[in-house]
Formats: C-alpha cells, sequence, structure tokens
C-alpha cells in the first residue's frame, strides 16, 4: 500500500553494493542492512513516551484518590480500584452512557455523510468534464486553508435560529462535508479509477447516477475506508464547537470530560476512569485499523 | 454533446462514433432525459458540498464581519451599528495582547520542536526495520486520543504541588517547577500536550516524503563520500522541503486557533489566575460566551483570521529559506568535489 522504502545505500561501494543489491532482489524491500540497536532503542523509547500516558490514566484510575494523594507517581501495576472507579463515574451525575452514545451517534453520522458527499464530489471532479471544473476544485482546495472555527459566532446565532442548540444535529450538519475530503477522493478517483469502466457502463446503459453506484463507489472504497476512519477520529475528538452548542445537557464524550473535570475536580480517580472510558474506543479502532491510519497519512502525505 | 460523456480526451471522438452503429433506440424523452442527465449529474454530485459549506462554512466566516461591526448580546442579538468600536475595544484590552502572547509563544513551543523531533523520528524510521508497521503504529497511538482527554492526564502529570514530573525532579534534586502558575513553564507544559498528540502524526508525513526520494541521489552522495548525517542534512532535508513547509503551514493555521488544551489545564478554564496561558480563542469564547458579548467575539474571530493569515505567509518565506540552505550547501560541496576530482 505505502510506496516501496527507498534504500540508502552502504557506505562500502564494490563488494558490498553488490551484496546488498542481491539481497535487494531477494527480499523485495530495497533497502540496506537491518540498523543497528541505537536506532531501536531510539524508537522504543519514543513509543514509551506515547503510550505512557495512557498508562497514568490507567494507573490512576484504579487508584483510590487517598492513594493519588499521597504518592504523585503511581506504582507501577495498577491496584484494584478499576472497576470501582468506573462503575462509579457511569454512575456520576454527568450522563457518560448519553455522552458515548451520542459521540457514536455525532462520529457515524459524520463520517458517513463526510464520505459519501465526497465520493460523489471527488466522482465528479476527476472523471466528468463539464463546465467550471477546475476553477471549482481550486475553489475547494483553497477552502482547505480557511480556519472555519472562526465563524462559530454566526454558526451559534445560525443554530439558534434554526432551534437547534443543543441538539446534535447543530455538530453534525457543519461537519457533513469537508474540502479535504473532496480533494482526497478527487485525488484517488482520478488515478484508481479508468475511463474504460465507466465507459463500459455508459455504453451499456446506466444513467450517470448508476454508474456512480455500481463503477465508482467499489473503486473508491480502499480510499473511502481511510476517510472514513480520519473523520470518524476527527468527530469523536472534537470540542471547541461541542462544547459551546451542545451544552451540559446532551453532552458528546470530550464535553462530558469537561463536565467531570467542573464537577469533580477534587476526584481524580473518578474523573481518569471517565477518560479511560472515552479513550477505549478509539484505541479499540486504532488495534483494528491502525495500518489503514498509518497508510492513509503516508498516502496523503505523498499526494498533498 | 460527445465532449460532456465521461471519456478521456483522446477516446470521445471514438465513443461518439461508436454510438450510431449501435442497435437504434427509441427517441424521444428517454434521450432527451439522458442528455440532461449527462449535463446536470456532474453539478448535482458536488453541490452538497458547496450548499452545506456555503451554509456552515462561508457564510458564518463572512458574516462575523457583519455581526463584529454591531453590538450583539448572546441572548438579546443585534443592537445597533458601531462601526469599529468592538474593534477598538478588543485592542485596547490588556487581556487580548496578553492571549496574543500566550498563542505565539505556545504556538512556537509546539510547532519548531514537533517538526524537528518529526524529522527525526521519520529518520530512524526511515530504515530497513523488523516489524515496521509496529513502530509507525506506536508513534501514531497519541493522534487517536482526544485533545481533552490528553490535557487532563498531562495537567495531572504537571501539577505543581503533586504531580509526578514534580516528584521526579524532586528525586534527582532538582527544585520544582510551577508549571501552572509561571506563564513560560505552562506554556511549555500546554505545547508538550500539542507535541505529544501530533509529532507522530508528522512523523508519518515525514517518512512518506522520504520514501519518496530517488535512490540514486544517496547513491551519488554515497560515491562522493557524504556520511549518513551529511546526507542527512544534504539530501533528505532539501528534498522533503515541500512536506516541511506543508506541515508547518497547517500546523500554523491549527496552532493558532488552540483552544482544548488551555481550557482544559485547570478547572476554571479561564486561562489561570493570572490569565498566564490566555489564548486567543479561549478570550473569544470567554468574550462570547461568558460576557454574552457576541460582536467583541467576532471582532476577535476577525483579528485572529489576520494574525494566522500573516503568520502562515511568514512561516511560508522562513521555511523556504531554511529548507532551501543545505541545498546550496550541496552545490558547493559537490563543487568542491568535482574540483578536486579535476585537479
Amino acid at each position: 500500500m505505502s510506496a516501496p522504502s527507498i534504500p540508502v545505500i552502504r557506505q562500502t561501494a564494490g563488494a558490498g553494493a553488490a551484496r546488498s543489491a542481491a539481497r535487494r532482489r531477494k527480499t523485495g524491500v530495497g533497502s540496506e542492512r537491518r540498523p543497528r540497536w541505537l536506532t531501536y532503542t531510539l524508537l522504543s523509547l519514543a513509543i514509551l513516551v506515547s503510550a505512557y500516558p495512557l498508562y497514568f490514566a490507567v494507573q490512576l484510575a484504579s487508584s483510590t484518590s487517598a492513594e493519588i494523594a499521597q504518592n504523585p507517581i503511581p506504582k507501577l501495576l495498577p491496584s484494584g480500584e478499576l472497576f470501582t472507579n468506573l462503575k462509579r463515574v457511569l454512575e456520576a451525575d454527568i450522563d457518560l452512557w448519553q455522552a458515548i452514545l451520542n459521540s457514536i451517534i455525532v462520529s457515524t453520522a459524520t463520517a458517513v455523510s463526510v464520505v459519501m458527499f465526497a465520493t460523489l464530489a471527488g466522482y465528479s471532479f476527476a472523471k466528468l468534464r463539464f463546465r467550471g471544473r477546475r476553477q471549482l476544485l481550486v475553489f475547494v482546495i483553497a477552502t482547505m486553508a480557511v480556519p472555519t472555527q472562526l465563524g462559530v459566532v454566526p454558526l451559534f446565532i445560525v443554530m439558534r435560529e434554526l432551534d437547534l442548540v443543543g441538539s446534535l444535529w447543530a455538530v453534525i450538519l457543519p461537519g457533513m462535508v469537508t474540502a479535504f475530503g473532496v480533494f482526497w477522493m478527487t485525488q484517488y478517483l482520478d488515478a484508481a479509477l479508468p475511463y474504460e469502466l465507466i465507459e463500459a457502463a455508459r455504453v451499456d446503459g446506466a444513467s450517470m447516477i448508476r454508474t456512480f453506484w455500481n463503477v465508482a463507489l467499489p473503486a473508491a472504497r480502499p480510499a473511502a475506508a481511510m476517510l472514513g476512519l480520519f473523520t470518524f477520529i476527527a468527530s469523536w475528538t472534537n470540542f471547541f464547537w461541542p462544547s459551546i452548542v451542545l451544552g451540559t445537557k446532551n453532552p458528546t464524550l470530550p464535553v462530558a470530560l469537561q463536565l467531570l473535570q467542573a464537577g469533580f475536580f477534587k476526584d481524580i480517580a473518578l474523573i481518569m476512569a471517565g477518560v479511560v472510558i472515552s479513550v477505549i474506543p478509539l484505541i479499540a479502532l486504532f488495534i483494528v485499523a491502525g495500518r489503514q491510519l498509518v497508510a492513509g497519512i503516508m498516502q496523503g502525505a505523498v499526494k498533498g | 454533446m460527445s465532449t460532456q460523456i465521461p471519456t478521456r480526451p483522446g477516446r470521445a471522438r471514438g465513443a461518439a462514433a461508436t454510438a450510431p452503429s449501435a442497435p437504434p433506440r427509441r427517441i424521444g424523452f428517454r434521450q432527451t432525459l439522458g442528455r440532461w442527465d449527462v449535463k446536470i449529474s456532474p453539478y448535482l454530485y458536488i453541490s452538497p458540498f458547496f450548499i452545506v459549506f456555503a451554509i456552515t462554512g462561508l457564510f458564518p466566516l463572512l458574516y462575523t464581519g457583519f455581526v463584529s461591526v454591531h453590538e450583539w448580546d448572546l441572548l438579546g442579538g443585534q443592537g445597533d451599528f458601531v462601526g469599529l468600536e468592538n474593534f477598538t475595544t478588543v485592542l485596547d484590552q490588556a487581556f487580548f495582547w496578553k492571549a496574543l502572547r500566550n498563542t505565539i509563544s505556545i504556538f512556537l513551543l509546539s510547532s519548531v520542536p514537533q517538526v524537528l523531533m518529526a524529522l527525526m523520528l521519520a529518520a530512524l524510521l526511515h530504515a530497513n526495520l523488523r516489524a515496521r508497521t509496529f513502530w509507525r503504529m506506536g508513534v501514531l497511538l497519541p493522534y487517536v486520543v482526544a485533545p481533552v482527554a490528553v490535557t487532563l492526564v498531562f495537567s495531572k502529570m504537571f501539577a505543581d504541588d503533586s504531580g509526578m514530573i514534580n516528584a521526579i525532579l524532586g528525586q534527582v534534586g532538582m527544585d520544582p517547577i510551577a508549571w501552572h502558575s509561571d506563564p513560560f513553564w505552562s506554556h511549555v507544559a500546554i505545547a508538550s500536550m500539542v507535541n505529544f498528540r501530533w509529532t507522530g502524526y508528522n512523523t508519518l508525513i515525514f517518512l512518506a516524503a522520504m520514501q519518496a526520494i530517488p535512490q540514486d541521489l544517496y547513491e551519488a552522495a554515497v560515491i562522493d563520500g557524504a556520511s549518513r548525517i551529511r546526507q542527512f542534512f544534504s539530501v533528505t532535508i532539501p528534498m522533503v522541503r515541500p512536506t516541511i513547509i506543508f506541515v508547518v503551514i497547517t500546523s500554523t493555521i491549527g496552532g493558532l486557533q488552540i483552544y482544548d488544551e488551555p481550557r482544559m489545564f485547570d478547572n476554571f478554564g479561564q486561562g489561570g489566575n493570572d490569565r498566564q496561558w490566555l489564548t486567543v480563542t479561549l478570550y473569544l469564547y470567554e468574550l462570547g460566551w461568558r460576557n454574552t458579548n457576541l460582536g467583541r467575539a467576532a471582532a476577535v474571530a476577525w483579528l485572529l483570521f489576520l494574525v494566522i493569515v500573516i503568520f502562515a505567509i511568514g512561516n511560508y518565506l522562513i521555511t523556504r529559506r531554511i529548507a532551501a540552505e543545505p541545498t546550496l550547501r550541496t552545490t558547493r560541496g559537490a563543487k568542491r568535489v568535482a574540483g578536486r576530482s579535476a585537479r
């Protein structure tokens, strides 16, 4: 999926080069000798740094508040209070179950709609010919750089006019399309969908939408899956706009965490249990689809 | 019409030519319908993006300008036209300038080390590693953690009195650091949260760019006797320059709008006792939703927009400069080598 790694040629020319070339031919992974322990040590350190804060949350979530107050450095192995604390936070005044459900609804709806509309638009931009196509595409790309977050004030006014303040729709609607998604699908379909397939479908008498549905959509599936993943994560972790428009009655998970912090700031164990709960779904997603995320970032970078 | 059929340019004529030889079809309504289908569908397919963007992106951005020149209360709604008064008032506030300084400070503390660390990590990953997917996934892990969750964890680690980091500092005999009360250190703490979440992401972007570097450049460098480190600075860095610019620009746009981390860094969410980590977006929220003055909040939004544009352009020029330097050095080096071998 990712581009083949580019080998860095060995320092020794001649025999060494020939040997490494032979190895390259054999293994297919074009590269020099395996890196030494130093590389692995540094990388292990990096992974430790990126994983430890999550473990820290688990450590605190499985302690009592008294223990946390006594030892600033938590014990290496989690102590036994984890499930007690999880239970406590799920039964707290702030309805975490509702927040989880809301987050699932918002993230899923956003991801599905972004993928759907971006694929439609991307197909149109990549494969159909119409007047103004180039200009419109340039416009889409330009909007990627616009900090739309700065439109919160009027967006809030609009949502109140529509009587949507406090409703999940207020979060879903602005997230339904992204310029990045359109750009991403345009790039992908441009490269991945041969004109012959579209022609064949058209010659067989398929309507435009039928051609899209039966030809373009299947071809777009790998890129659509990645786009869906990234949109889901972005939506799940989004805080600024939901915190403004949803308020305390109908929060998503990040908003609920903020409410937990405000309401139970003395009970660190409880807050950390909330953190653990909010993180678990995405960690699960990461374990299942992390490979796709890595590939997605790397492909997007090559093109973007 | 043939140009509107979705075909490759070269094929268009061929497709049109084969059409008449196909078995005769019913002419009339269906064909007209088909023609409309071909003409309108492209616009229909892109319209959802433009409609939703117009309503939720473009309109609010422009309407921000309208709100910013009015008195506008969160509950009372639109008031009198006041011209630029909201802007002048905001620019007179010490908090605004403080917020701007804090934002820039946090931005610098997060973006510069982040790009450097990401480049180094990418160079490490850009090797023939065993289990390379594992390492790549490993550095990406923080990306799936919401900033709010990251901040709750980090603000506990960075707690002034009972934090883990100060406890560790104490064990190695150092004085505790005032991670919350000292302005500079609070910026460092907040920047570390941003770095935690985004370094791995940018690492993978750089890694992809490094893998796209043609191999012969490294071969040439080796023949010229360049060491590993020299290769990194003289080949890798100049070749990933466009990507560095891309990453710096995107992190500028995102970084200057920072909100989640400073909001959650303490229980009150007002940027600290002395507003030592108040950021511009946090200030915008405070004006609009705590002081219910949407007009002033809109003015802040416009000012921040201006700051972002200035910084994006400035960063573009700077990164282009910095990243371009090694190229010059390479050419000079190459010339030197060429001169030596000629002798």
